[in-house]
């Protein structure tokens, strides 16, 4: 197949990104992406790239465009863990003698 | 449907019925494996090269239990390699040329609609091991008929051109299905003596349903020709399947017995 080829259907087919649960109860883990035309095939693709060998009993596939996602720039007003603020840590607290501590 | 009665007796019915379970499955498998690398999208290629591996996987299993029937020390390799042409007992349909896209698709629809049906009947056979093949088989053929008959929806129910594509290889094609419900003396000889009793009219029946159904919601046109292609069971191929064995065949004949 020619990367010309590849690169039409990939621009007309939506891309879906694919979540499979190893076992039930477990959570669902992204596990990454295909493209199809429509939610029923994008679940047969995923299927085929994702879970033939057994690494799932369950997927979810998500029309992409459906995920909002964080932007590198967001890197550190989102996650810096604010280190310099240890009252916001659980061991900032002492603990009473006599409880036990894991 | 009944084939014209054979001029000679077989004179090992469950091999010849197995050989022709697996000669279908291999063939198939086979021209399903020539996508690999061909595919419409990766996705697409990845489907059809999963189907292919599992219809060799059948494939393996059924010549391998054909070969202990057989008992003359060949292995299901030996089955698939070094036979000719005229030697396999595979139903036309299955070795045709993978034609366009659309053509695989209808074609495996077809295909797959019959073999879950068949699985079916078979999972429910005296044969032991014949009727747990069918039970694998059955779980995997049930995959595939649901990924070609989605197919076939959406490439009938697609633009004119998909349309237009379909309905001709639907209207090719149709004439090479009756031969997967003839029902001769090979058929007769193994219910009668290891109790694989397979009813042909009941699974046609069922299939044409099934079929309709497919073609309804594609909104394609089922064929009225009633004129059939037959001969495969009995090892009377089209010119296409020698062309196909040379290339599937010819790694094991210029080196046989090697290992990897």
């Amino acid at each position: 197949m020619s990367a010309t080829v590849l690169q039409a259907a990939s621009d007309k087919w939506p891309l879906w990104e694919v979540f499979t649960q190893g076992a039930h109860g477990e959570p669902f883990e992204h596990a990454g992406s295909v493209h199809a035309s429509d939610a029923e095939l994008a679940l047969q693709n995923a299927r085929d790239v994702y879970a033939r060998r057994g690494e799932a009993v369950n997927l979810w596939v998500v029309p992409s465009t459906a995920i909002t996602a964080s932007a590198p720039s967001d890197a550190g007003p989102f996650f810096d863990p604010g280190n310099d603020k240890a009252y916001r840590h659980p061991q900032f607290y002492m603990a009473p003698r006599g409880v036990r501590i894991f | 449907m009944v084939a014209a009665p054979r001029t000679q007796p077989i004179a090992n019915p469950l091999f010849e019925y197995l050989l022709r379970l697996g000669d279908d499955r291999l063939v198939l498998g086979h021209r399903l494996s020539e996508w690999c690398g061909h595919g419409p999208i990766l996705e697409e290629d990845i489907a059809l090269s999963n189907m292919a591996l599992d219809l060799v996987g059948h494939s393996a299993s059924l010549l391998k239990l054909a070969g202990e029937v057989e008992a003359k020390g060949r292995d299901e390799d030996a089955l698939a390699y070094f036979r000719e042409g005229v030697e396999y007992r595979n139903a036309l349909l299955v070795e045709l040329p993978k034609g366009d896209f659309g053509f695989t698709i209808v074609r495996q629809f077809l295909f797959d609609a019959y073999s879950v049906l068949l699985w079916d009947a078979l999972s429910h056979a005296q044969h032991e091991t014949l009727a747990a093949i069918a039970a694998k088989c059955l779980k995997e053929d049930k995959y595939h008929l649901r990924h070609s008959s989605e197919w076939v929806v959406r490439l009938g129910d697609g633009t004119d051109e998909s349309h237009a594509r379909v309905q001709t290889s639907l209207n090719e094609l149709w004439r090479y299905t009756a031969e997967l419900f003839d029902h001769d003396s090979v058929d007769e000889a193994v219910a009668a003596s290891f109790g694989v009793v397979v009813d042909h009219d009941a699974i046609r029946s069922r299939w044409s349903a099934m079929v309709a159904d497919v073609v309804q919601r594609a909104t394609l046109t089922l064929p009225t020709d009633t004129a059939a292609r037959r001969g495969g069971r009995r090892g009377r191929h089209t010119e296409f399947l020698g062309h196909m064995l040379a290339e599937m065949q010819i790694v094991a004949r210029s080196h046989p017995g090697a290992t990897w």
